[in-house]
């Protein structure tokens, strides 16, 4: 039975109004325990017996399937590790609605690390999802740490939808693709938005072995008041391949932000390329919307609304 | 009906205070198409700026329909109904051209509706609608944005500033085709920075400002033939320093 607060950390990180869609694969898990547990028609959801966590299998050719596998943490100073293992079937085509939400109205630290390792078959195309958020009323500390690494077969897709929306004080984000396969790519979306003295960290390491694989990072974030970011998105190019990093960040008051993009190019036909820019938010920008009727503070959450959207 | 009274505008560089507009008085009356042209520096910009707020007026009055907005700041300004199309409009990323539309417009807009805006500066709208306002964008582009946004906003005060500048011909053509509608609704004050014929052909009156100063007044006819006459424009330096410049 999942509790009010439980209900509204689902709604903000899986989108889910209630326990789960009918006929769809679904695993909640609360304070590290089993909430619930459905089965989709092709998507199967195990519980491992090695260790904490799941694996979630995808038959060949699935089409249009959903998984949620949510986390919750509510109790203060609950610290929570989980291992998933996703095996994607050929030619499968899935979406993942992944994300943690901690809720801490203690004064200890609350923390979830997940480590989610995927495994695309040939052909297989998978969007996966991921939002964290923060909340509550406590001196404790919001920690999520995710690390996301994926092994891509020939022609296989994966475009990577991370957030993190707020709320989350100290983040060590961990994201590791290998494009194996030929024909096989990775587009990654990250956003960040941090403030107070919130930390994060976004490393990510991007492997393209397979002959003609493609990677196209896009990260965006916005540091305010006196919180950090850093940044480490490598690339390494290893066949005839394309790699396009981009790096923006919004910084406000205090902020700091750095940014360390690195692509190594080890085939001739190796194509990379890295882009990076941080800066604070132009005055023309807040001048415009403000000649369209918007306060100072309007426009700047118009702004940021868009740039993290 | 919008009045200037006794407008000063200065700013601050290196050698001191620079006087920008001295003395500008003018009064336009609502529903009248004024079209301010002049030669660069002149202080046409300055002009559109400084009645939006986005520049400080050093001394004067602006007052608009009895409301003096001398004092107000720039949101003030727009709620009383003053919009200032730029001349380098800026980008936004990850701001839809829908997005900017619908905050111009201080609603949420039907499909339809945001159509009519975009098909009013020759953008097809089901091209552009879900188009991020950044750097994909050209220039001719986004100025055209920057006008359906300001034709969006609505306000009985509607400034462009150079309208025309990185739009194509074709585009232009409908552009001033859309000036000719906006004025013929006669319900809205436009003031357009221009130095295109076809533009200043349009208005009721047009202005010429150089050196910070009203220098002449009055319809096409009259200005247009002064303009023409004065192109070939010397430089003082020559005549001083024979052709050293």
């Amino acid at each position: 039975m999942l509790t009010d607060i439980q209900k509204q950390i689902l709604a903000r990180v899986a989108d889910m109004k209630d326990t789960a869609p009918a006929h769809t694969a679904v695993n909640i898990r609360t304070n590290g325990q089993k909430a619930y547990r459905s089965q989709g028609e092709h998507i199967k959801i195990e519980s491992k017996t090695d260790r904490d966590g799941i694996d979630i299998r995808i038959d060949p050719g699935t089409k249009g399937e959903k998984v949620y596998i949510p986390v919750v943490v509510s109790a203060s100073g609950f610290q929570d590790m989980v291992y998933n293992d996703f095996y994607v079937g050929e030619g499968a085509d899935v979406e993942i609605i992944a994300g943690c939400g901690i809720h801490n109205d203690g004064c200890d630290e609350s923390r979830h690390d997940g480590i989610h390792t995927f495994y695309l078959e040939k052909n297989a195309r998978v969007t996966y999802i991921e939002r964290h958020y923060g909340e509550g009323s406590g001196t404790g500390k919001n920690v999520l740490n995710p690390q996301t690494v994926l092994y891509l077969k020939q022609g296989a897709t994966v475009t990577l939808e991370t957030s993190q929306i707020g709320g989350v004080d100290d983040t060590k984000r961990y994201t590791k693709i290998v494009c194996e396969g030929a024909d096989s790519e990775a587009i990654i979306h990250e956003k960040l938005l941090t403030q107070g003295d919130q930390t994060a960290v976004s490393e990510m390491d991007v492997i393209l072995n397979g002959e003609n694989s493609k990677t196209r990072v896009i990260s965006r974030s916005v540091a305010k008041e006196n919180s950090v970011q850093t940044f480490y998105p490598r690339v390494e190019g290893n066949n005839a391949c394309f790699g396009h990093v981009s790096c923006d960040s919004i910084i406000m008051g205090n902020a700091r932000v750095k940014s360390i993009p690195a692509i190594a190019c080890n085939h001739v036909d190796a194509g990379l390329m890295h882009e990076a820019a941080i800066g604070k938010i132009a005055g023309e920008q807040i001048l415009k919307l403000k000649t369209l009727g918007l306060t100072d503070a309007e426009a700047e959450e118009k702004i940021l609304e868009g740039f993290l959207r | 009906m919008l009045e200037l009274k006794n407008l000063c505008v200065s700013a601050q560089s290196e050698g001191g205070k620079t006087e920008i507009l001295k003395n500008i008085s003018l009064q336009v009356e609502s529903g009248k198409f004024l079209v301010v042209t002049g030669p660069n520096g002149g202080g046409k910009t300055t002009l559109a700026r400084t009645i939006m707020g986005i520049m400080p007026a050093e001394s004067g009055e602006i007052v608009l329909d009895g409301t003096d907005l001398t004092d107000l700041d720039i949101t003030a300004r727009a709620k009383a109904g003053v919009s200032y199309a730029f001349q380098q409009p800026p980008r936004f990323k990850g701001m839809k051209v829908k997005d900017l539309l619908e905050i111009a417009a201080g609603k949420a807009l039907r499909l339809d509706e945001s159509c009519a805006f975009l098909t009013q500066v020759g953008l097809c709208a089901s091209d552009y609608i879900a188009r991020d306002v950044d750097g994909s964008l050209s220039g001719g582009e986004v100025k055209r944005i920057e006008i359906a946004t300001i034709l969006a906003r609505g306000s009985k005060l509607m400034i462009f500033d150079e309208p025309e500048a990185g739009i194509d011909l074709w585009s232009f053509a409908r552009l001033t085709e859309t000036f000719r509608q906006l004025h013929a609704r006669g319900d809205v004050t436009i003031i357009i920075i221009s130095h295109q014929e076809r533009i200043i052909r349009l208005a009721d009156e047009v202005l010429l400002i150089a050196g910070g100063q009203i220098r002449d007044r009055g319809p096409a006819d009259k200005i247009l033939p002064m303009i023409l006459s004065d192109t070939v424009v010397g430089c003082n330096m020559l005549d001083q320093e024979a052709g050293r410049c």
